[in-house]
């Protein structure tokens, strides 16, 4: 399994803080398999993609596998 | 040196954590610090702040390592909460000590404005019974702008 965590508004667009997907996961699958709201504003710039706690710098070559955290980053809104 | 980064989950008391920092730099010729608190508002009844334990606390680190740098410091307290808050609870609490006050002063100023903008957090306030998250504002941009170039 993959885990996917939502973080600020996108959980509320996800449902959920964090959901379980199977592996393995990019740009598309991971689209694909979340609820349509939330799929359609990822590819919003400003919406960030880490994969085990590293950021990525192009979000569409995410490759995800088994065990790993995928986490949705919608801008920060500070300390 | 002094340096002490740490995200909390439960009510602090700023003043027990200044006393001791202050006290773990012998010599310093100033110290400086910011707390920030809930600021309240009427129709705020809640402040929640969400963060992302991978990125969020190293992220404080590389902003100390920033400050470390940029400015002559002896010692960096940067302790800042995470959870559920209520109006005039500390959020955040900044100290530095150098032997100047103007590297104190300014490391601290540095400190705020990337907490406040770059850092990891998500913020949300429960008005009438309902959540809304807080969307950055170009003010924060501002006050970031402040230390490039």
């Amino acid at each position: 399994m993959i885990t996917v965590v939502l973080l600020g508004k996108l959980a509320d667009l996800g449902g959920a803080p964090s959901l379980s997907l199977g592996a393995p996961l990019d740009w598309a699958g991971l689209k694909a398999a979340l609820p349509e709201t939330l799929a359609a504003v990822l590819d919003e710039p400003r919406n960030r993609v880490a994969l085990n706690g590293v950021l990525l710098a192009d979000k569409a070559l995410l490759q995800a596998g088994e065990g790993d955290e995928i986490a949705l980053l919608p801008p920060v809104s500070g300390g | 040196m002094m340096r002490d980064i740490r995200l909390l989950d439960a009510p602090f008391n700023p003043g027990a954590l200044v006393g001791p920092f202050t006290n773990a730099n012998p010599g310093l010729g100033g110290v400086c610090t910011f707390v920030g608190e809930v600021r309240p508002d009427a129709a705020v009844e809640a402040l929640e702040l969400t963060h992302y334990e991978p990125l969020t606390l190293p992220g404080m680190h590389a902003l100390a390592d920033r400050a470390f740098d940029r400015f002559d410091l002896m010692g960096l307290l940067m302790v800042h909460r995470v959870g559920l808050m209520h109006p005039g609870e500390p959020i955040v609490c900044v100290s530095a000590a150098a032997l100047h006050r103007r590297d104190a002063i300014d490391a601290v100023d540095f400190c705020m404005d990337h907490l406040k903008s770059a850092a990891w957090f998500w913020k949300r306030e429960r008005r009438a019974g309902a959540w809304h998250w807080i969307e950055p504002r170009a003010q924060d941009a501002t006050d970031l702008a402040r230390w490039q170039g």
